[in-house]
Formats: structure tokens, sequence, C-alpha cells
């Protein structure tokens, strides 16, 4: 540990270090990467890379995502609602007797409840998902990096937050480096 | 053809051995460079020429409109009794288009089908652009446009609200759901491609935009985590929506009363049908944009192969589902069920069935051969065939059946008008703009899953070149 309370304010007239960026050639030196990242104790750090990298989960010791839950609770709510919805109109806001069927004539309203569970469903997987990837953001000190434009085509990276306990800009620089990393910058931190 | 003429079986064959899903540079940047070109240069002159058709149709489809809105549906065909006429087809056609793109991007994706990567975002594509034009047709076949949202469950000053228990009912939920969900699912899948363009952008509105539609993403393996979850759920989710569908679609006709239409064999019938119109779509598209794009590489013989088989598996269930319509007239001893199949084959519009047969049940069957299966000529003549076969069998279900119904009292004749087939034609030219635009402006290969597939650890020929 170095640094203290200086350490996410640089001196005046500097902006603050948001971390350190190292850059991979390869998938395969950015998991080995990774993993030496996770055993050195990092936590405040993430991958970056143009497709899903299979492995880096396991790698990075990432945990499993809210997005299915959130879709199963959406989902069911749902169904629900669009149950609710149609009892309501045909039991009680309209009811409108129609060859003598019952007013709640459930089973007539099975292919909309699903409709309905299908729709709310979806949206949970992808409002979970911006959610959960807090997304969409306007800006992020990632894109200051010319070099991270790279990030969606060929080019695999790491950054470590200044944040993290263990930031030191020249260690967790020699720690990139020796992992491999053919290129090392500094984000933020810029007069 | 001469592309596969380097091909060994094993090559082609994912039992045998690995297939070559694309061909030549596949780096990763090689890819990049590959999808985004089309994207980024002035498209050739063949996307002007196709575009200033499809804009041509497109005048076409606001004019019909409009004359629509002005004198009313009198201007069209249908009338009692074949009141559902050319614009309930047009709406079953279209819907149907977009089936094939929903199979290629969540039901192959489940089945880890890995040829689908090359084409499910353009397939994709081609279903929000169908079901769009599919939505035009009820809504202006009502008659007062202006009063469809009477069909949404709005509370309103008249308190009225909608019957539940009617499959039309059904019907507005299913197809607008399905149109969310597939945009949903569309527009998921291309977040890391757009932030893609946005990063090689060299324009500062190509920026603005392309990083306005890419939301912020960075490619981060937290973020990946959860967009494939969500991946995968909308996949799921998008398969027994996509089955649901024309399942509800088909209620339209089967819970109704009448002869030809009052069968339990019509959800399965309209689902393999759609999939198999909509392949034929995808093959018909797909050989233009390979040619125009240079795609050649990433759109290979192999992706055309393994369409027509699936067309020819979704031929044959078409097949046995007319080979069953004849058979159950005959066996439940219903007089009208056999006069309504009769009247199809030997009736006024015995010309439109015999067209239909030709086109769905025996041009599909060259695919038996895999040198018509890999020839562009007979893929590209063969789809269209299909599309014409698969538009007559919703024409042949709608008009033979409600021509001449249980009374003959009753009977009539459809004879569709100039504007029915203006009307048409024109959505043929929504259809065809919105995919000129998506070609020119979107990236129409999804490049993020393209490089894991060719990528992955498994993958043959290891990273590339």
């Amino acid at each position: 540990m170095s640094g203290g309370e200086d350490r996410h304010f640089a001196a005046e007239g500097r902006r603050a270090v948001w971390g350190i960026l190292g850059e991979y050639e390869s998938a395969e030196k950015l998991l080995a990467a990774c993993r030496a990242v996770r055993e050195a104790g990092h936590t405040r750090w993430d991958a970056h890379t143009p497709y899903p990298v299979h492995g880096l989960s396991e790698a990075m010791g990432v945990e499993g995502s809210p997005v299915a839950r959130i879709a199963l609770a959406m989902g069911l709510a749902g169904a629900a609602g669009g149950m609710g919805l149609q009892w309501w109109v045909s039991a009680v806001g309209a009811p409108l007797l129609v060859s003598g069927k019952p007013f709640f004539s459930w089973p007539a309203f099975v292919p909309i409840m699903f409709e309905t569970a299908i729709l709310l469903g979806a949206a949970g997987a992808f409002f979970g998902f911006l959610g959960a990837a807090r997304l969409p953001r306007h800006h992020h000190e990632l894109f200051d990096s010319r070099r991270f434009e790279r990030s969606t085509d060929d080019r695999f990276f790491i950054s470590i937050e200044s944040e993290d306990p263990l930031f030191d800009p020249r260690r967790s620089e020699a720690l990139l480096r020796s992992l491999g990393a053919v290129h090392v910058e500094l984000i933020g931190g810029a007069p | 053809m001469v592309e596969t003429a380097g091909w060994t079986a094993a090559e082609i064959d994912p039992i045998e051995g690995r297939p070559v899903l694309i061909r030549g540079d596949r780096s990763l940047h090689g890819i990049t460079e590959t999808v985004a070109r089309p994207v980024e240069w002035s498209p050739p002159r063949g996307w002007y020429i196709a575009f200033g058709i499809s804009l041509a149709l497109l005048g076409l489809f606001v004019l019909s409109l409009a004359w629509l809105f002005w004198e009313g549906i009198g201007i069209w065909g249908n009338n009692i009794p074949v009141a559902w006429g050319w614009p309930i087809t047009n709406f079953v056609f279209w819907v149907g288009i977009g089936h094939a793109g929903t199979l290629i991007s969540a039901i192959l994706f489940l089945f880890r089908q890995k040829w689908r990567t090359s084409i499910n975002r353009a397939a994709e594509a081609m279903t929000l652009f169908a079901v769009i034009c599919a939505l035009v047709f009820p809504a202006i076949h009502i008659g007062r446009p202006w009063v469809a949202y009477w069909l949404f469950p709005v509370p309103n000053q008249m308190e009225t609200w909608p019957q539940f228990r009617s499959p039309l009912m059904w019907d507005v939920f299913a197809v607008n759901i399905y149109f969310t969900v597939s945009l949903l699912f569309w527009y998921l899948g291309m977040i890391p491609d757009l932030a893609t363009l946005r990063d090689r952008s060299t324009t500062l509105i190509r920026r603005l935009v392309y990083g306005a539609l890419a939301l912020g993403w960075r490619g981060s393996h937290r973020q990946w985590a959860h967009y494939e979850k969500a991946y995968l759920i909308l996949a799921g989710l998008a398969t027994p929506l996509v089955i649901s569908v024309h399942s509800v679609v088909s209620f339209d006709f089967a819970v109704a009363n009448m002869p030809g239409w009052h069968t339990t064999i019509f959800p399965p019938y309209f689902v393999a049908g759609a999939i198999f119109s909509g392949m034929a779509m995808v093959v018909t598209l797909m050989l233009i944009c390979r040619v125009a794009f240079r795609l050649e590489n990433l759109i290979t013989m192999l992706h055309f192969d393994r369409m027509a088989r699936l067309i020819l598996l979704t031929s044959t269930m078409v097949g046995y589902a007319y080979g069953v319509e004849i058979f159950i007239a005959w066996f439940s001893g219903n007089a009208f069920e056999r006069y309504a199949v009769l009247n199809r084959a030997l009736g006024p519009y015995a010309w439109a069935y015999w067209v239909m047969v030709g086109c769905n049940v025996l041009a599909p069957q060259v695919f038996w051969s895999r040198r018509a299966r890999t020839s562009i000529p007979v893929l590209f003549i063969v789809s269209i065939l299909v599309n014409v076969g698969m538009w007559l069998e919703r024409f042949v279900i709608i008009v033979t059946t409600l021509h001449r119904s249980f009374l003959p009292a009753s009977w009539g004749a459809f004879i569709p008008t100039f504007w029915d087939v203006a009307t048409l034609a024109g959505s043929f030219g929504l259809f065809f703009t919105l995919f000129c635009l998506f070609v020119r402006y979107l990236p129409m290969v999804a490049m993020s899953e393209l490089k894991a597939v060719a990528h992955a650890p498994s993958a043959a020929g290891g990273t590339g070149s």
C-alpha cells in the first residue's frame, strides 16, 4: 500500500488518476494475465475484450449475473399482469355475456397471458442487462485512451482502478508488463 | 460452383469434421475490416440502384395508402363474402417471412449452430422489417385506421374494451410483442458492434450517432457476463414466442368455423410454412448482399447449404400438411370440408393452388442434391419460387374458403384491383428500403459473435492468419 489519501487527488492542476490500462495481443495472454492479477489480490479491475472470451469469468473470479433473476421476476409479473388485465376487463370493468360463457373464462386468456409474460421477461432481460452493466453511460475515463479504441477491434486490455487498495502506478505498471503487456498507460492524471 | 470446388465433404459436414465457417482473412482485425467496410465506404453502385427501386416502390406504397385513406377500402377487391382478401394475405405472408430470422437468431443459437453467426444479424433485421410490413396491413384493413387504438386495452371515454376471447385480439398482442422482443434482441446483439463502429469513426457525426447507440459499451468482461446471460435469456424467450406467434395467426383461421380453416393441423402447418418462406427470403437477401458487399468470405456456400437443407425440411412439412388436408377432408366425411378441398384443387382458383404446390413442394426437392444447394442460380430461383408459392398459399387459404362457404346463396368471387397489387408491391418497397438502409448504416454481420466463433479454442485453424 502506498499513497494514502492523496492517491486519488494528484497535485494541483492535475486531474485525478483513474487507473492504469495494459494492452495484450491475444486472448491466451489475457487469460494468463487475468489469473495473475486476481491472484495478486486486486479487486477493482476488469478485462476488456472485443468478444466474450470464455474461461475469463473463472480466471477473473466474476460471479453470476442477476439478469436471469430479474427476467424471471419480470416474466412472472407479466403473466400475472396479463391475466389480471383480462380478468378485470372481462369480469369487472366491462362484463359482456358471450354464448353463456363465464365472465372469467380463463382458458381463452392464456395466449395473451403467455405473450405478456414473454414481453416483460424480455424487457427484464434487456433492461436488467443495462442496469447490471451500468449502461447507458455518457462517458467513461477509459475512452480518453486512443489505444483503448482497439478493444472493440482486435486487442485485449486489463484496467486496474486507482480505487483498488493495491493500486500503485509504478507497481501496477510493472505487474501488467511482467504479464506480457505490450503497452501500459495511466488513465487520467494528465495536466 | 467454383467456390465449392476445393472443398472436401469433411469441411462441410459438422459431424465428420469441423466446418470452415468463414474463409479468407480470419484475424480479428480482418473480420472487423470486412464487416465495417460497407458501413464506412460509399456503397457500390448496385446499392444505389436497389435503393432507388425500393424508394420508388415505397412511393407507390405511400400513394396507395393515401388513396385508400381518401377513398376508403372500396378501392380494393375484397368485399363480402371475401372480406379478408389481399390485405390479410399480405399480413400473414409478411409475418411468416419474419419467422426465419428468429429461427436463425434464437433457435439455432440455443442449438449451438455456429454457422448462424454470419447471417443472424441480417436475418433478424429482415424479421423486424417484415413485421413492420405485416403490422401495416391489419391497421389499414380495418377501414378506419384512425380508430386502430380500439384494438388496445386503452381506457377511453366510450368505456369500450377489447374482447379478449377473440383470436384476433390474441394476434394484436402476439404480433406487437413479437416486434418488440425482436427489436430488443436485435439491438442487444448489436451493442458491441455499434461500439466497434464508434471506435472506428472518423467523422464527428458518426462518432456521436454510433456513440449514442453503443450506450457507452466498453467490452468489459463484467459487462460481457451480463450481456451473454441476457442474450441467452432473450433467445430462450424468443423461441417459444416465435412458435406462438404463427400459431396465434393460424388461430385466426382455425378457431373460425369455416370449411378449410377449422382444422387442428393449422398451428404447426403455419409455423413450418412461416419458417419455410422466411428462410427462402433470407437466402434471396443474403445472395444479393454477399455479391454486392463482397462478403464471400463470411457468408460462404456452407451457409447456403445449411439454409437449403432447412428449406427442404420445411418444404416437406408443408407438403405433408397439404396431404393431410386432403386426407382429413375425405376421412372426416364432412361434405363442406370435402367441397372446400375439391374447390381449392379444381375450382376457379385451381391455378393458384397448383402453382402453390409446384413452388412449395416440388421446386425445393432439387435441394436433395448438394450441387443444387451450393449453386447460386439454383438457390436464387428456388428461393424466389418459394416466396411466390408461400404468398399464394395464404391467398388460397383465405380466398377459396371465403368465396364458397356453407350457403351457395352467399357464394361470390374475389378479383384483385390495381390498388391491391400496388399495395402489395409497395410493401416490398417499404421492406427493401429499410433493408437497404440497414446494410448501409449498421453492421450486417455480428462481428463480436463471429470473432468469438472464429477464435474459440476449438475452432479449426486456431487464431487465424
